[in-house]
This record gives C-alpha cells, sequence and structure tokens, in this order.
C-alpha cells in the first residue's frame, strides 16, 4: 500500500511553507494547512496505531472528529495528551506524535497476538473467563489484562497549560459552520454566533465556499459546541493554541454560550459497512478519502475499490479518477443510474448485487474480495477501498436533553425528532435523500467484521449479546461496549442498532438510539478548571489585622475561607510551646485575638427584638439596652444550627454575632425568617462582619489595659461596665468603637470593635500596651477549659439537652424549632449528651473522635456510648482534657469509662467530669 | 441555567440557592408540640412532576427569597417573584 502527496492541488496546504514534525521518532515534512493525518498519509504513513482489545493495525478511517482509529500521544513531559485524534491536530513546526497502544513498536506488536486467543476476549468476557482461580485475579489476571488494555497514557503531571472560562450570550448560536450553517447566520438577525469545530469555515465543501454577508456574526473557529443544557445554554470549547508550538496564552477558552435560539447545522457523519477486515489501514470512508485528495492533495493510495450503496459516495470515481488513481471496481448493491454514469466516464467496472467479503491483507489493504451476485467470489488488487454506507446526521446535540431521534425509513438512517426548546436543525443534519440501498452486514466471510472500530466491538459481539439476551440498545451498548470509547460511537451506532434489529426480528425503528451526552467529543478538565486552581480555587479572606500578624510571625489556619492566627511562635516555640504560652498570658496577665470572623449582623428597626425571639430559643424583649446575652439558635427539626451573643445598643438595635462557620447560613436563615415566615415584622438587617475588625482583649488585666485605650470619658469600671455589658465608645482619641464584655476564656474579658480599616492599628496599638497576642490554639485550648460548646459540639446532630441547654428553651412562646425540638428522642437523657474527661493516668492526650466504652464491654458499634468532640493539653489544668457526648453524661460523672481509638491506636481510661473544667462558678467573669 | 429574579434581571443559577417547596405552611399553632402538622411540614413533601413552586435564595446577590415556578419534567423556569 502506497499513499502519496498528489503533485498538484490541495485547496487548504500552503506548499510554500514546509513544516517538519515527527511521528514515532522519525522525521516528517508537511505543508502548513495539513492536519497530522493528511500529513502522515501523504508521506506514506498508513499504520497508525493499534486496537484497543485486539491490538489489530488500524490506520484512518476518517478525515473529522469522528476518528476511532488514528489516536495518537500528542506532546511530550507534562504537555502530553494521549487520545488526540491525528485528523483535527493542526500540523506545526516541530511537532511530536507517538502512536499508542503497541509494545515494543506498531509493526511489531506483540500483544497482536490476542487475536488467537480472541475468543477469551468476546464481550463481558470478563465476566466469563479468568475467574478460577479468584486469587489469580487480582494478583495476575486484572494487572494483567490492565497492562494489556487501554488506549494512550495520560502525563500524570500537573497541566502546565492555562485555561479560559467565560460567558457570551447571543440571539441566535449557529453550531455548524458549512453551508447550511453559513447561510443560516447570514439570514440571521439580532446577535450572531457562528462555531464550527474546525480552523477554517466550509464543511464538506471541498472548493472554497462563499464566505460574504457575516459581518454581523462572530464567527468561532476551531470552537467545538460539546453540550447542551437546560436553558438555552450551551457548552462550547475554543482551541486558542494547540496549532501553535508552544503557547503564550491560555491553551484552551470554555465559553458558557446563553443562546435564545440554536441552529442545528452541524452536519452528518457517514457510515462504516461491515465486511471482513473492514478494519484494515487502508479501508477508509468515501467522503474522507475525498477530503484528503481535494484539501491535502494526499492519495490514500495507487489502486482503489470502491464499495458503495448511495448515490452521494458516487463523487469519488470522478475524484480518483481525475487524480491518476486507478479504480479495480466499483462495488454495488443495486443498480443506479448516477454510479454507471460516472463509472462510464472513468472507465471503471461496476459489480452490481456485489459486496465486498472481507479485505485482504495483513498491515494495509492489498486486495478486496467481492462476493458477486451469483455468489461467485472475486479478488480485486488494491491499496485501499473508499466505503460508503450512507449518511449519519450528527444529531448528537439534539438528544443530550433526551430527546428521541427518529428512524426515516426512505432516507436509512435517523434524523432529529424531538428538539432541544427553540433549537431548529438544518441542512445534512436534517437528513439528506441519497438513493440509499441499506446494507447492514456485508459478505459472509469469517473475518472479523468490525461495527465499533475503537472499542474493537464485532458482529460476534452482536451475535452474542443477542444470544444472552441484551438485546435493548441500552443493554447492548454496555455490554458489548460499543459506543462507550471516546468517540461516542460516532461510527458504529447506526451499524449496531440495525444489526441487533436484524437478530432480534425488530424493526430499527422500534429499537430506537441510546442517548448521547456531554461532551460531543473529549474535553480536558484544566478547561472546566478555568482559572480555578491551585491557591486559585477558592478565594482568601484576610482578617482587618492580617498584616499585622504576619510581621509578628502568626501562623495561619485556614478556617473556611478564612485565614487566621493559629499562634505566634517565638523563636524556638513549636506549636505547642506557643499555645501553652499564650494560655498562661492570657490567665495570668492579658492577650488579645481577632475574632473578626464571627458573623456579625446588625438588625434595627421596631420589631428588631420581637424578631430575635423568632429566631432564638430563649428571651430577648426583656434585654436591656447596653446588655448583651447569648443566644441559641435551632434549626426547625429541633436540632441546634448555631449559637452566638447578641448586645442591644438600642431600643431598636441590636448586634448579633455567630459561629465564623455559620455567618451566611444564619444571614440566608434571617431573611428565610424576615421574607418567608414574618413579613408582616418591621425590621432590617445587614450583615456586617467585614465592617467592624474585632479584638477579644482577655485577663485580669484586661481591664486596666483597656482604660488606656478607651477614652476616658467612657468609665469602664466594673460598675459601671459590669459582665455581659455592651455600648459604643470612642477610643485613641475619637476613634469610633464598640465594646462587649464578653468571655470565651473564661477570664475577665471584653471584645472590641472597630471599623476595618483601624483594625491593623488597634492590633498594634494593645501589643504595644502589653497584651500578648494569641491565636486560634490557644483560643481553643481555653474555651475547652471552660466548657463551652463550639464547631466541634454544634455539628448539627446535637440538641439543645445534649449540651445542657435545655433550660434556654423557652415555654412561652413559639421559635424555629420550637415544636420538633421536644420530640421525645430528642430529650432523652440516654443521648449522648455533653460532659468532660480527664484521663485516668492524667497524662494520655486524648483525641477528638475517639470512642467511649464501658471499660468492659466489647468493641463494637452496639456497644459504643459516644465520642469525644474536642480535646486540648491543658497548661491551666497540667494535664489533657476533652469535651464529649456520652449516653447519660451528666449522670455518670465520676465513671470510668475506655477511650477507644482504633484508626489511630488509641485506648485508654477516662474519667467523668464536669464539662467545666475552670472556674466552674465563674468568679473571674465578674471580677 | 437562568433565574429571572424581579430585582436584578436573569442572573445565572450559581448565583441562587436552593431551599425547597413553596407551597408548604408553617403550622401557625405556637409550636407548644411535635404535632403531625409540624413533621409534614418539616419532613414530608409531595413528589410532584410538572410546574412546581420552589423557594431559591439570591444569595450571591440582593439576598431576595424568590417563589420559582420550575416544570420539574423539562426544567424550564416560567416564573420567579419575589416572596
Amino acid at each position: 500500500m502506497t499513499s502519496f502527496r498528489l503533485p498538484a492541488g490541495g485547496a487548504l496546504i500552503n506548499r510554500a511553507r514546509p513544516i517538519n514534525f515527527t511521528f514515532d521518532g522519525k522525521p516528517y515534512t508537511g505543508f502548513a494547512g495539513d492536519t497530522l493525518a493528511s500529513a502522515l498519509l501523504a508521506n506514506n504513513v498508513q499504520l497508525l496505531g493499534r486496537s484497543f482489545k485486539y491490538h489489530r493495525p488500524r490506520g484512518l478511517l476518517s478525515a473529522g472528529s469522528e476518528e476511532p482509529n488514528a489516536l495518537v500521544e500528542l506532546r511530550a513531559g507534562a504537555w502530553r495528551e494521549p487520545n488526540t485524534r491525528a485528523t483535527m491536530v493542526e500540523l506545526y513546526e516541530g511537532l511530536t506524535a507517538t502512536s499508542q497502544n503497541r509494545f515494543p513498536s506498531l509493526k511489531t506488536d506483540l500483544l497482536s497476538i490476542n487475536s488467537a486467543l480472541a475468543p477469551f476476549f468476546a464481550a463481558g468476557f470478563y465476566y466469563k473467563t479468568f475467574m478460577w482461580p479468584a486469587s489469580f485475579w487480582e494478583k495476575l489476571y486484572e494487572p494483567a489484562i490492565r497492562r494489556a488494555a487501554g488506549l494512550g497514557r495520560a502525563a500524570a503531571l500537573p497541566d502546565p497549560d492555562s485555561y479560559e472560562k467565560t460567558t457570551m450570550f447571543c440571539d441566535t448560536l449557529v453550531i455548524g459552520g458549512g453551508e447550511a450553517g453559513i447561510s443560516a447566520a447570514r439570514n440571521a438577525g439580532g446577535r450572531v454566533i457562528l462555531a464550527d469545530e474546525h480552523p477554517t469555515l466550509g464543511g464538506q465543501a471541498l472548493t472554497q465556499i462563499d464566505t460574504t454577508g457575516l459581518e454581523h456574526v462572530e464567527i468561532l473557529t476551531r470552537t467545538t459546541v460539546f453540550g447542551v443544557y437546560d436553558g438555552g445554554t450551551y457548552g462550547a470549547l475554543t482551541r486558542l493554541t494547540d496549532h501553535l508550538p508552544s503557547a503564550t496564552a491560555p491553551r484552551q477558552r470554555l465559553i458558557k454560550i446563553i443562546a435564545k435560539n440554536a441552529i442545528l447545522a452541524a452536519g452528518a457523519i457517514e457510515r462504516p459497512l461491515v465486511f471482513g477486515n473492514n478494519d484494515l489501514p487502508g479501508v477508509m470512508l468515501a467522503g474522507a478519502v475525498r477530503a484528503y485528495i481535494h484539501r491535502y492533495a494526499a492519495a490514500p493510495g495507487k489502486r482503489a475499490v470502491i464499495y458503495l450503496n448511495n448515490d452521494d459516495a458516487a463523487q469519488t470515481i470522478p475524484t480518483l479518477h481525475n487524480a491518476g488513481i486507478a479504480i479495480s471496481g466499483i462495488v454495488t448493491p443495486a443498480a443506479s443510474t448516477l454510479i454507471q454514469t460516472m463509472a462510464a466516464q472513468a472507465g471503471a467496472p461496476v459489480f452490481t448485487g456485489a459486496a465486498i467479503n472481507r479485505a485482504i491483507g495483513r498491515l494495509g489493504v492489498t486486495g478486496a474480495e467481492i462476493l458477486l451476485k451469483d455468489g461467485v467470489t472475486l479478488t480485486l488488487p488494491c491499496d485501499f477501498i473508499a466505503m460508503s454506507g450512507g449518511w449519519n446526521p450528527a444529531l448528537h446535540l439534539t438528544s443530550h436533553l433526551d430527546g428521541k431521534p427518529v428512524w426515516d425509513e426512505a432516507l436509512q438512517t435517523f434524523i432529529p425528532g424531538t428538539l432541544p426548546p427553540n433549537m431548529q436543525v438544518t441542512g445534512a443534519a436534517a437528513g439528506t435523500s441519497i438513493n440509499i440501498h441499506p446494507v447492514w452486514r456485508a459478505g459472509n466471510s469469517k473475518a472479523k467484521a468490525f461495527v465499533d472500530f475503537q472499542n474493537d466491538v464485532t458482529t460476534t459481539d452482536i451475535t452474542l449479546a443477542k444470544q444472552e439476551g441484551f438485546v435493548s440498545v441500552e443493554h447492548l451498548k454496555r455490554y458489548t461496549t460499543l459506543g462507550m470509547a471516546t468517540d461516542q460511537g460516532k461510527t458504529s451506532n447506526v451499524n449496531a442498532i440495525a444489526l441487533m434489529a436484524a437478530a432480534s426480528g425488530k424493526t430499527i425503528a422500534a429499537s430506537g438510539t441510546t442517548r448521547f451526552r456531554p461532551p460531543y467529543t473529549p474535553v480536558a478538565i484544566g478547561a472546566f478548571a478555568g482559572p480555578h486552581r491551585g491557591q486559585h480555587f477558592k478565594p482568601k479572606r484576610l482578617t482587618p489585622t492580617h498584616d499585622w500578624a504576619a510581621a509578628s510571625n502568626a501562623v495561619f489556619v485556614e478556617t473556611g475561607l478564612w485565614l487566621r492566627a493559629q499562634y505566634f511562635p517565638q523563636p524556638g516555640e513549636d506549636w505547642l510551646a506557643a499555645a501553652t504560652r499564650e494560655v498562661n498570658a492570657v490567665r495570668n496577665s492579658v492577650g488579645f485575638c481577632d475574632v473578626t470572623t464571627l458573623g456579625k449582623i446588625d438588625i434595627q428597626g421596631p420589631d428588631a427584638a420581637k424578631f430575635l425571639e423568632c429566631v432564638y430559643t430563649n428571651s430577648w424583649t426583656n434585654l436591656a439596652i447596653g446588655r448583651a446575652r447569648y443566644g441559641l439558635m435551632l434549626r426547625e427539626d429541633g436540632f441546634v444550627m448555631d449559637d452566638g451573643t447578641c448586645a442591644r445598643l438600642g431600643e431598636t438595635q441590636f448586634i448579633m454575632t455567630t459561629t465564623t462557620a455559620n455567618a451566611a447560613k444564619v444571614m440566608q436563615h434571617l431573611e428565610f425568617c424576615h421574607q418567608v415566615l414574618w413579613p408582616e415584622l418591621d425590621l432590617a438587617f445587614v450583615s456586617v462582619t467585614d465592617q467592624w475588625a474585632q479584638i477579644a482583649v482577655a485577663g485580669p488585666q484586661s481591664r486596666a489595659l483597656l482604660e488606656t485605650i478607651v477614652d476616658s470619658t467612657y468609665n469602664i469600671s466594673n460598675e459601671a461596665f459590669p459582665y455581659m455589658a455592651a455600648g459604643s465608645v470612642t477610643i485613641c482619641g475619637g476613634t469610633p468603637a464598640r465594646l462587649f464584655r464578653l468571655s470565651f476564656s473564661g477570664e475577665l474579658a471584653y471584645e472590641i470593635a472597630v471599623p476595618a480599616r483601624f483594625g491593623n492599628a488597634l492590633a498594634k496599638a494593645l501589643a504595644a500596651a502589653g497584651a500578648t497576642p494569641y491565636g486560634t490554639e490557644a483560643l481553643g485550648i481555653m474555651r475547652i477549659e471552660k466548657g463551652h460548646p463550639a464547631g466541634p459540639e454544634l455539628n448539627g446532630q446535637t440538641t439543645a439537652h445534649d449540651l445542657g441547654m435545655a433550660k434556654l428553651l423557652s415555654k412561652k412562646k413559639d421559635f424555629i424549632g420550637r415544636a420538633l425540638s421536644s420530640r421525645s428522642a430528642l430529650t432523652d437523657p440516654a443521648r449522648p449528651t455533653l460532659i468532660g474527661l480527664v484521663p485516668a493516668d492524667k497524662t494520655t492526650i486524648l483525641r477528638a473522635g475517639s470512642h467511649l466504652l464501658k471499660p468492659d464491654a466489647p468493641t463494637t458499634a452496639v456497644h459504643d456510648e459516644g465520642w469525644i468532640t474536642s480535646a486540648a493539653q491543658s497548661p491551666t489544668l497540667g494535664h489533657p482534657i476533652a469535651l464529649a457526648m456520652l449516653s447519660n453524661g451528666p449522670a455518670r460523672i465520676g465513671e470510668t469509662i475506655r477511650v477507644y481509638d482504633p484508626i489511630r491506636n488509641g485506648d485508654a481510661l477516662a474519667q467523668v467530669t464536669n464539662p467545666v473544667f475552670y472556674d466552674p462558678a465563674g468568679s473571674r467573669l465578674h471580677a | 441555567m437562568r433565574i429571572p429574579c424581579p430585582h436584578c434581571g436573569s442572573r445565572s443559577l450559581q448565583e441562587f440557592l436552593y431551599h425547597g417547596d413553596a407551597t408548604v405552611q408553617r403550622p401557625k399553632d405556637g409550636g407548644a408540640a411535635p404535632t403531625q402538622a409540624w413533621t409534614d411540614y418539616v419532613y414530608f413533601r409531595d413528589n410532584k412532576n410538572g410546574p412546581h413552586q420552589e423557594l431559591w435564595y439570591h444569595a450571591a446577590g440582593c439576598h431576595a427569597w424568590l417563589v420559582v415556578t420550575r416544570d420539574l419534567a423539562t426544567h424550564e423556569i416560567l416564573e420567579a417573584r419575589q416572596v
């Protein structure tokens, strides 16, 4: 078989610009405008790959994105992309491509020995063969089969390219830039987008096409519309730089196109004919043969046999004849005037009522065995076969929203049926009349006849599927894997449906198709990620004191999207040493910690207090102005949702705080309560989390320190500003601030809020005044010492009773969650309830997540009595402590319990205690 | 997919959070006891087909709660109004 470059012609190539490239390490030259496929063909390279299962030699079948055989690894290193269709690769200087799935080489692939063992690899083989002995599957069979199967290799390195994502809007999206699409775009009004997967418009046209009148159209070439989604949304992918040797611009752009209307002008895909060895290199679709000759002046060979069942493929006759390629014979199932006329003009013999039995050859076609009308066989010499079984409209996009194509008996193909909303179909995508005589299984050869080339599915597999009862098209697909490769069965589906219909005595119309799904052709995952990779996967929220904290050597921890200072290590300190020092500084002197991240919601209006009654379990209308109160919020199903403090700054103004994690959720909940449940209440509220920097100042010296910061006009003595007081003040000579006497640490403590732009300055001022910076680690240790529930205890599965807060549930008013919180199952004391734990040996570190069991109980789930929620190594108490939920917990104080942590090899005894380890009377709070 | 927020205009679905059935009513009996009405309100929903009224929250926009009429079979959004 010899393929070669014709001396003249080639509408898309520029012979003045030669391009050097390599394939499997060998250097070749092509021209600008070539695809990798056409350049290889022109260089007499027809063997391009080895098939998936049987490792049969494969070459080009097509000239388009439906190509199932010519899959190569393109580029190298981190850029290596497997399963790239050579037909869609635009040749560029220095291109390197490698064939796939062969060892040691394409010509001598040891695994092609599979052909002899083929019966063991029929459809569904992994359910039937390689099953004994069972142990061999994991150790021997599966690894061997995995090594033998598969096509290309992914790079296994981070994708070095960048990708863009954008949205476009239009009145009309025209999908496909062939003759029909160009005409539709020309005539469309408003904003028009015309997209085509090829680098130039023209579609199947073999000569220049009129592209005038498109000035109002946004033309997107190298752009595949790969999916149809709800609401007039279309997914498209533009290959911006894949045709260049290297890129400084984004490689690809993912476009979400919102279109009021769409016109599908995606054309049609030619159907192969199913005969023996129809997968040999040199067996090609007739339309592809014409494309290679007209567009690229690449001739597939010197002598051809044409096998066709329709008038469209008849154009192949003059194409070959005018290119000086000999035609050994034209094989057709039925007579056609057009075929006879063209054959006569070319002086080529026609065999009517005949079929190809099988293609002959080893690594490429050397002849075709014809089965004549009278049953006689005849061998015709040739080095390629141009076949055409008809054309299948490219209707894939019409079924992405579950539209069902319909069988057209006259056209002998599926045409679009139900369409997505506001989509029309035009051109070849709607079906073309080509005087077709259907041939589903040609000849009677025993040689393998392929239906799905990429997944190596033959007629035998379809027969087997029918025998085993997998008759419906959905079962047929999954049992044989036909249509499940990266080409989604573009060249195999219709043949398969027809063969199964014939085998099971059904009509093709009754069989129907499977559902095509996005993407139409593969899309790199990087394109879907766009810029959202690595550190850019999610935004970072920085606290107002972040710069000061970073300059103070803080180590940061991610809390949702926030970065919070976790601890401030001094030279030589690890996290524990730093946190221990910080805790001691707070408990003995004074420290400060940024608590800006906790949600802050400013609630104002005549009904603000009434609104709080609706959302919190406890009472609010009786809260005095200038006081704060702890609040508990339930979900409507009665489980705890969030907690916080709420301060009354005025008759009609409250400042609510939430946990960091639930800030947005609580805001959404308040909006729901106001807009949906109680729209009659007169109030407004807004999130002010980012607007105020809030810093906790805690420790026995905290008042003394704040008296140097808060302007002297404000009296913050213990009498004037007692525990839970709240109010507006000014600091540092007039800066507005809010002061709240709240304590999370259990010490005398305050939280001071200033407009966020003063956050860094306030932190510096507090540090200069001698307060010790402390981070979330120390914050956590101290709140555990005080038995304060926080995130780990408010995990959405705990109730007020579980947390020892039953008395906060008002008996006098309705509130969110009131009704269902009183269900007996939610108040049962046998539920895991909050207690404290101290290791029996006062040394073993207890870990959150450990399970609690009676010491003599078996370590099985049925004996599980609870779990540790939070744990700390307490410098204040001098030993490890933990908070835990234990069945009937409060009644078991003093009991010894087993703390079981099999995943981390933990197993220790601990004593059940009151969860408030430190200052249970709370005297330090009121100091 | 897009939702026509009455305040902000047609916006991408990504700006909204789905809540659930808009036709259920919170019982007005004060919630003193966990009656069947409350269990129905919190847990039970009809499994409907065709046009359906549901609550969406314009989380990344104006924070409005909207009653959106959406066809559960075709996903077409027929209307969106402030609750």
